[in-house]
């Protein structure tokens, strides 16, 4: 029997992205114009601390409790998740959706963080239960179904950044259960077909192109024309669609495609975090120095926009040490998912990679103008309590199944 | 093969790594072009953001005497500004400060109205504010958002309403003057000139702005002021005037000129065509203009019936009456009509036939046999009738232009008008049409009546020629530096010496002779313009010493007919200025004002009731009875 021991190189990469997130944090509430921003790295300080215990305890939950417990966690954050749509506040820096549950006025947490672990154990479940990967999309359907129902709800918030989130999660499971890229694309379709309608031309172009796809890859016929037929709805959907948005949804989409279209209102963020960034040139303005943070012209910078304070205070140097760093834990993320005991843990960590893939990349792309606004933290950095709480819980479990796969392996062939 | 086993995975997490640097990689190319290739477009960017460049007014440029006393300064004033962000925010704001900064609600819409012309800048909400509501808002400063109270310099008349008319006042500028560029280089609350040097100089006395920086955040909330020396431009003070104005006699004019009374005084030098002083009555503060005057206060100071605000020295024209009898002489002088010893055909008997009408002399005993120097010496009516016949009304006029009674006299002062006096007798016809008039024109224009207004300013010129022994003089001035045109009179020096003679006994024992100061040899005319609006108005216009002139005085005052102190008060000023303030004004000096033109009122120019008069009637002028 080997000995087991606690995965030091990924807590010592969480450990230092959490200081520097900590730093951040602080710094961006170093404002000329005091507000309640100033304190908040205490109260992030007090979920930092309620993490340790959550990831604690995550850590000590077998794999096989959890698998067991499931189903019920997914219906239980479903249920949380319609609540919001009933009872739903919004607050700080998404006042404008439904995100949060409340009780008597008492923000009690965001339930699409806490479903967004949820649909991966679910995910993991149903997967790990497979002996071989879904092949048609048809065998995709019910790994759709478990993320599609959290995604239309968290959608329903609005919020469009955790839907991203628990596509990502959908996507990356899928992959890593062995989902042929063909298939994978022919899943994605539809959604392509959302944003290609926009355009005659491109229309045009994609739905050809798709055609093309589709007969390449010789899907099962009923599927084959029942995707197709998706695509060509979802494509004429997607006007309808784009006028049931919400006019700050619709405007955050226009803004990333042009941020100059509006730079008052909505193209504001985009534009201000963007010169925050690139004011930070290649040494950045130094620690607590940046004045696109001091004078409060950068939106959310605690939240959303908290990485722009790092582009600005730190310049390229300090963005390429937190990019290596978000980069090496996600490839951390991915060895111990490839080297776990069972499919189950295995099928966890690939979700929590993808999720935190997703955050990173749509929230540091988002203020250098890569990513629309959809405004989702950043892990580590972002202030939060629901979604840090969430990232100590992935970090824990993953922490387990790295424990775990120091021993015999489920299958060792 | 099940999807968990260890090669897939490996190969799938391979693939998976290649996937993650790849992202990882398109976000640092991502930064990579936004802070290493962007960075000089957006260093620029976030300093624009967060500094906003404050107007620093120029002080204007100071206006001096003729010996450097200040005439115009700047004086520290207060200027309350709000740094706005939205105009919410604004008009919130100001509604909390109306009360301290006693602003109603027109007040506070204009205030905004600014805003919205000037979005960037900050909002001047009170000019020249005083002491008590400046520390009342510096006391609430922490709850008002971008408050800014800032010392600008304000303009200062220390003379106050005795040099009203020659400095002028400011103002800010308007915005329908912004939209017109009537002010080059203007910008929404700068100062202009108004009136007076102030105006006419403005672009010299107005300077360069300045600008210092505040730092904003992005609810436009003043974070920083920034060091001025090295943000900021300092501003640079407009160009100082040294006038030509002598201050002392200015100061005196002004208290001699009869209380209450309504007219204008110009002293100047004949030499130089420097006026030494200028003075209008009534006259109005300048001070009062400054930081903005309260509507009420304009509205009486606009409406007033005696118009404090019109140059009555400049703008102002009369008829010139009988000191124009001298222009008559160098005319018939010139033109070799007649010398200083020549007789007209008619002897005065107080009044001569003309066609069928008697044109009466305004001595009623008559003068009887006159020479040209005697008549000059009794202003006699009679012989400058017969005189201006004999010139014909073609040459009276041509010489009349000749002489600049059709031109303004050219002082740099704004509002000067052209004088009203006919280039040819095209003017007759076009007026009364061919046939609507008579010689008798002539006549009345031979004396200084008729169809023929000047302004004192013009007068005071002719008789700066007249007063220079070769008889040329410079158009009138008070800034340094115009090179003034000159302009003289076509006469023999003999000629002018007559002429000269002949005032001189005017002052010694004719109709000026209660004018007389003993020290002095004075030359000068009095005048009596026939005024259809009322009684007339008295001229004189003087220089001395008369061997060698170096002051001309001219004087109106208004309905002066009864003993008002023209005569006494020009030839005080003379003194004043040629021999010092040893002697006391003699304010109490009665004199009876000689009517030395023709009794019957005739036209006045210009005078728009009088456009609406038939020619039969205006034809004729003068006196209309037959004998």
């Amino acid at each position: 029997m080997e000995r087991h021991s606690l995965d030091r190189s990924l807590i010592a990469l969480v450990v230092v992205l959490l200081g520097m997130g900590l730093a951040a944090l602080y710094s961006a509430g170093q404002t000329d114009v005091p507000s309640v921003v100033a304190d908040v790295w205490k109260r992030q300080l007090v979920w930092i601390g309620l993490g340790l215990v959550a990831a604690y305890v995550a850590f000590r939950l077998s794999p096989r409790l959890l698998e067991w417990v499931a189903p019920a966690f997914y219906a239980v954050s479903v249920l949380l998740l319609l609540m919001t749509l009933f009872f739903g506040v919004g607050a700080g820096t998404a006042a404008g959706t439904k995100s949060w549950i409340g009780l008597f006025g008492v923000r009690l947490g965001q339930p699409a963080e806490l479903a967004k672990l949820a649909t991966i154990l679910m995910l993991a479940r149903m997967l790990g239960g497979r002996r071989h990967p879904p092949g048609s999309i048809w065998e995709s359907l019910p790994a759709g179904v478990i993320v599609g129902i959290p995604f239309a709800l968290v959608a329903l918030q609005p919020d469009l950044g955790s839907a991203i989130v628990f596509i990502a999660i959908l996507f990356g499971a899928l992959y890593w259960a062995g989902v042929k890229p063909t298939l994978l694309i022919l899943l994605l379709s539809p959604g392509i077909s959302v944003f290609m309608a926009f355009g005659a031309v491109t229309w045009s172009v994609w739905i050809s192109l798709f055609t093309i796809f589709v007969l390449w890859t010789r899907p099962y016929i009923v599927e084959g024309l029942a995707i197709w037929f998706t695509n060509a709805i979802m494509g004429f959907a997607a006007l309808q669609l784009w006028d049931r948005l919400q006019p700050y949804q619709q405007n955050r989409l226009l803004s990333f495609l042009n941020p100059d279209v509006d730079p008052r209102a909505t193209g504001w963020h985009i534009i201000q975090s963007k010169i925050a960034v690139g004011s930070g040139g290649p040494f950045g303005m130094g620690y607590l120095e940046g004045t696109q943070k001091r004078l409060a012209f950068l939106p959310a910078q605690h939240t959303d926009f908290v990485y722009s304070v790092v582009g600005e205070e730190f310049g390229f140097l300090g963005v390429l040490v937190t990019l290596t760093l978000f980069g090496t834990l996600v490839l951390l993320l991915l060895r111990i998912a490839s080297k776990a005991n069972d499919p189950f843990s295995s099928m966890v960590v690939a979700g929590i990679t993808a999720m935190l893939l997703a955050h990173i990349v749509v929230n540091v792309g988002m203020t250098v103008g890569l990513m629309p606004i959809t405004g989702i933290p950043l892990p580590f950095f972002s202030y939060g309590g629901s979604f840090m709480l969430t990232c100590f819980v992935a970090i824990g479990l993953t922490l387990r199944v790295s424990w775990d796969s120091q021993g015999l392996r489920y299958l060792n062939v | 093969m099940t999807w968990f086993h260890p090669h897939q995975l490996t190969r799938r997490a391979e693939v998976g790594r290649l996937f993650v640097i790849l992202i990882f990689l398109v976000l640092s190319v991502a930064f990579f072009r936004i802070q290493i290739l962007g960075a000089d477009r957006y260093k620029p960017q976030s300093l624009n953001n967060r500094l906003r460049p404050i107007p620093l007014p120029a002080p204007r440029g100071l206006i001096l005497d003729r010996d450097g006393v200040v005439l115009a300064e700047n004086v520290p004033g207060y200027t309350v500004a709000l740094v706005p962000s939205d105009p919410t925010t604004l008009r919130n704001t100001l509604t909390r400060i109306a009360a301290i900064a006693s602003l109603d609600s027109a007040g506070i819409e204009a205030i905004l109205r600014r805003y919205r012309n000037e979005p960037h800048q900050p909002v001047t909400v009170l000019r020249d504010a005083p002491f008590p509501i400046v520390s009342a808002l510096e006391e609430s400063r922490v709850t008002v958002k971008g408050l800014m109270i800032q010392t600008e310099p304000k303009r200062s008349y220390p003379y106050k309403d005795r040099i009203a008319h020659v400095v002028g006042y400011v103002g800010e500028v308007t915005e329908e003057e912004l939209a017109a560029d009537e002010f080059g280089g203007a910008r929404i609350g700068t100062i202009v000139g108004r009136d007076g040097l102030e105006r006419q100089y403005d672009d010299r006395l107005r300077g360069t702005d300045g600008q210092r920086f505040i730092e904003v955040d992005a609810l436009g909330r003043t974070v920083n002021d920034l060091d001025r020396s090295t943000w900021g431009e300092k501003p640079h003070q407009g160009d100082t005037l040294r006038t030509t104005i002598d201050i002392e006699l200015q100061l005196f004019v002004a208290s001699v000129f009869p209380d209450g009374w309504r007219g204008g005084v110009v002293a100047m030098n004949p030499k130089t065509g420097e006026i030494l002083a200028l003075y209008s009555s009534p006259s109005y503060d300048p001070d009062a203009f400054v930081g903005g005057m309260d509507p009420e206060e304009w509205r009486i100071l606009s409406q007033a019936t005696d118009h404090p605000l019109f140059n009555r020295a400049v703008e102002g024209h009369y008829a010139p009456a009988s000191p124009f009898k001298l222009a008559v002489a160098a005319s018939g002088l010139s033109r070799g009509i007649v010398t200083l010893d020549s007789h007209m055909e008619v002897p005065c008997e107080g009044g001569m036939l003309y066609g069928n009408r008697y044109f009466r002399c305004w001595r009623e005993d008559g003068h009887g046999e006159l020479t040209l120097r005697e008549a000059i010496y009794h202003s006699c009516d009679v012989y400058f009738y017969q005189l201006g016949l004999q010139l014909s009304l073609a040459h009276l006029l041509d010489d009349g232009v000749k002489m600049g009674f059709s031109r303004p006299a050219g002082i740099d002062l704004p509002d000067e008008r052209t004088p009203v006096f006919p280039e040819s007798i095209e003017y007759y016809n076009r007026r009364y049409g061919p046939r609507g008039w008579t010689s008798g024109v002539t006549l009345n224009l031979a004396i200084g009546q008729g169809e023929h207004a000047q302004s004192v300013i013009n007068m005071v010129k002719f008789y700066a020629k007249l007063a220079n022994k070769d008889g040329v003089a410079r158009d009138p001035y008070l800034v340094a530096g115009n090179e003034s045109e000159e302009s003289g009179l076509d006469l023999a020096a003999a000629d002018l010496a007559g002429l000269r003679e002949a005032l001189e006994m005017v002052v010694d024992s004719g109709t000026a002779v209660g004018a007389r100061v003993s020290q002095l040899r004075i030359a000068g005319k009095t005048g009596t313009a026939q005024n259809p609006q009322g009684l007339p108005h008295g001229w004189f216009i003087g220089f001395a010493p008369a061997e060698d002139p170096d002051i001309v005085v001219g004087a109106i005052v208004e309905f002066a007919e009864h003993g008002s102190s023209v005569a006494p008060m020009v030839t005080n000023i003379i003194q004043r200025h040629l021999i010092g303030s040893e002697i006391e004004p003699s304010r109490l000096v009665e004199y009876l004002l000689p009517s030395d033109s023709a009794p019957q009122p005739t036209p006045l120019l210009p005078d728009t009731s009088l456009m609406r008069r038939t020619p039969s009637e205006a034809g004729a002028g003068g006196a209309t009875q037959p004998r």
